[in-house]
Order: C-alpha cells, then sequence, then structure tokens
C-alpha cells in the first residue's frame, strides 16, 4: 500500500542522504522521479524551489511534498516521519553511546570518501538541471549570474543569503513574462 | 521546564531556517547559547557529527541537543519541532496554493527561480568540491588523497554511464565512495 511504500522510501532516503539538503536531491530524484516515478523532473525542479524559498530541510520539504502527492496528509505524515527517523535513531544511539564517533578511525576515513563524492553528486545534480533549461537566452544568463554571485560569496565568505538571489530571479522572471507579452502585442504578433 | 524549552527554541529554528542548513546552524547557535544548554565547543563538535551523519543537519542536531539535555523525550520533542513548521508550510503550500502553481504568473516567476536554483546549486556543488581537494592552511596544499578519491568517483560515474548505460545511483555511489575512504586514508 502507498502509505508503507512511503515511509520505506523515504526512510531509505533518509538513510543515504549525507551532507545536507543538496546532496539528499539526486537521491530523492533517483528515488522519486526516475525509480517509482511518483513525481516528474519537473516538480522536483519546482519543490526545490520552494523547499530554497520556506524554512526547514530540504528533506522534510521534499518529503512532505510528495507525500501529500501520492497519499494526502496521512501520506505526507508517512514521508515525513520516513525521513526523519534513519537519523534520529543514529543520532541517539551516537549521543549516548560514542562520545568519540568523529575519532574513530574507520568511520573518519569513510567519511573522508564520503564528503567527496557528496560534492560529486551535488555537481551532478546541477549539471543535469542545467540541460533541463529551456534552451532560450535568458534562463542561461540568470543561471550563470546565479553560479557567479553564490561562488564569490563563497570564496569570500560575503554570506550572500540565497533567499535575494531567489527574489531577485523572480522578479527578472515575471519582468520577462510581461516583456514578452508587450513585445507580442507592440508588433501585432499573431499567437 | 526543559521540554517546553527545547519545543520553543526548535520551534523557532524550524520556521526561520531559509534555505536550509546554512541558515539553520546560527540560530541554534543562538537558541543553545542563550538557553545556556552547552558549550560553543561541545556545540561545534555536535554541528561536525551532524554534517556527517545522514539526515538534515537541523533535525541531527535538534535530535542530538534534545538529547543532551532531557534524554529520549527531549530528542524527541526538539526534532519533532524542528521539522514542524516546514511541514505545516508544505502542506499549506499544497492544500491552498496548488492551483496558484498551475497559474502563469506563478510559472513565470519560476521560469526564473528555476536557472536561479540552478546556478545557487552548481556554485555549491563546485565550492563543495574545491574545499575538500584543496586546503588553505597557511600556505596552498592539494589533499593528493581526496583528488584521486574524486577521480576514481568520477571514473566510475563516466563507467556506469558509457560501458553499461546506466545512471549511478547515488547510493552506490555514496557506498563505493565510504570504501575508497577507508581504503585511501589507510595507506
Amino acid at each position: 500500500m502507498i502509505l508503507l511504500e512511503l515511509f520505506l522510501t523515504f526512510f531509505k532516503i533518509g538513510l543515504f542522504t549525507f551532507g545536507g539538503g543538496y546532496a539528499m536531491i539526486s537521491i530523492i530524484e533517483n528515488a522519486c522521479v526516475e525509480k517509482k516515478k511518483w513525481i516528474t523532473h519537473d516538480d522536483m525542479l519546482n519543490v526545490t524551489v520552494i523547499a530554497e524559498s520556506t524554512p526547514g530541510p530540504i528533506a522534510i520539504n521534499c518529503a512532505t511534498f510528495v507525500g501529500y502527492k501520492k497519499g494526502k496528509i496521512l501520506g505526507s505524515i508517512c514521508a515525513t516521519l520516513g525521513v526523519v527517523l534513519p537519523s534520529f535513531i543514529i543520532i541517539y544511539i551516537i549521543s549516548k553511546f560514542l562520545e568519540n564517533f568523529l575519532e574513530i578511525k574507520i568511520i573518519a576515513n569513510a567519511f573522508g570518501g564520503i564528503k567527496v563524492a557528496v560534492a560529486i553528486l551535488i555537481v551532478r545534480v546541477a549539471l543535469g538541471l542545467f540541460a533541463k533549461l529551456p534552451k532560450k537566452i535568458l534562463p542561461k544568463i540568470i543561471a550563470a549570474t546565479a553560479f557567479l554571485i553564490m561562488l564569490l560569496s563563497d570564496i569570500c565568505s560575503l554570506g550572500i543569503s540565497t533567499i535575494w538571489l531567489l527574489i531577485t530571479a523572480g522578479a527578472i522572471g515575471f519582468a520577462a513574462y510581461f516583456a514578452h507579452e508587450k513585445l507580442g502585442r507592440g508588433e501585432g504578433a499573431k499567437k | 521546564m526543559i521540554l517546553l524549552e527545547l519545543f520553543l527554541g526548535f520551534l523557532y529554528v524550524g520556521c526561520f531556517s531559509f534555505g536550509g542548513a546554512y541558515s539553520a546552524i546560527p540560530l541554534i547557535r543562538e537558541v543553545v547559547v542563550s538557553g545556556g544548554w552547552i558549550s560553543d565547543e561541545a556545540l561545534s563538535y555536535m554541528i561536525a557529527v551532524s554534517e556527517s551523519t545522514p539526515g538534515p543537519i537541523m533535525v541531527n542536531l535538534a535530535t542530538y541537543v534534545g538529547s543532551s539535555q532531557a534524554g529520549i523525550l527531549g530528542s524527541m520533542v526538539a526534532t519533532f519541532a524542528v521539522v514542524l513548521p516546514a511541514f505545516i508550510i508544505i502542506l499549506l503550500v499544497m492544500v491552498v496554493l496548488s492551483k496558484t502553481l498551475e497559474h502563469r504568473y506563478t510559472q513565470a516567476v519560476l521560469d526564473g527561480l528555476k536557472p536561479c536554483i540552478t546556478g545557487i546549486i552548481l556554485a555549491i556543488g563546485a565550492y563543495m568540491l574545491w574545499e575538500n581537494l584543496v586546503h588553505f592552511t597557511g600556505g596552498f596544499s592539494v589533499n593528493i588523497r581526496a583528488v584521486i578519491i574524486a577521480l576514481l568517483l568520477i571514473g566510475a560515474l563516466v563507467i556506469s554511464k558509457k560501458v553499461f548505460k546506466k545512471k549511478m545511483s547515488p547510493i552506490m555511489l555514496i557506498c563505493i565512495s565510504a570504501v575508497l575512504g577507508i581504503i585511501v586514508y589507510a595507506i
């Protein structure tokens, strides 16, 4: 039944999401779009945007979204519970029993590798999203500009909040739509 | 009582952490320090552990801090509180605003937002990769082991795509990277 599937799928997602939200997009996409076909790539992009604009972990936002789509309120509860449970259990055990978790050699070494994989996965997600953008010039400019500003912010520790970038980009999108409408009317073009 | 404090504190974090972990961490610092719950040093350790374990960083931190203050009940209350705002907001968006999502104005705004987030994610990934491969401690040094792991992983991805015609699952990549990490860092 769908509720159980939602719980189990998101449990698996929750279990493998190392390194925070953006890496999770890769795993969620793999599970929900490619394997289970619960949502489309476009849905995934929409939810990523919404998740970035709303408070809270991306994982929760995605789980609630997909859960609701497939199983209404009960679905969203099952999915959210599923995604939170693995890390809850693991962290609780660590906090209670493993005082020096990070110092355990094998864990530290494994994590040395995982950090690299996480970064690569995030780049892979971005490249995939980039390939799916409309082939017009404006999206490419927005993407390139956002990329450069964000990179600069990180390198120089400027701490530019993504919210401002998103607000600006949203405004540009909106303005572009109206500019397009106006031009269409101005030329008397049939549309 | 501590449970109420944990609940309210992490509810606050859950409400204001726009954009995920990186805005949540300062908020958590604020809540923990003003509550006098744990030392800054202990908090930094918890943050490092939370970054290393599966799950969203702020959820992990909530569980960790909650557990340190009030055992299993504390961890459950804190975790529940940090998750609640996001859960409710998304539900609201979906139930109330799903029609709005299809409206052409919303689509226009989304047409701007989507490439923007793509650029942001690429920048974050690229920077993370850079941070892992290169050190800036006084000088400029390359982490050879990390570079080797990165090359092997990228190689694995390419082989999977070109030879096996399959896009490698992220979970598989993470498992391979853990093994590689154990091997490479033990040498």
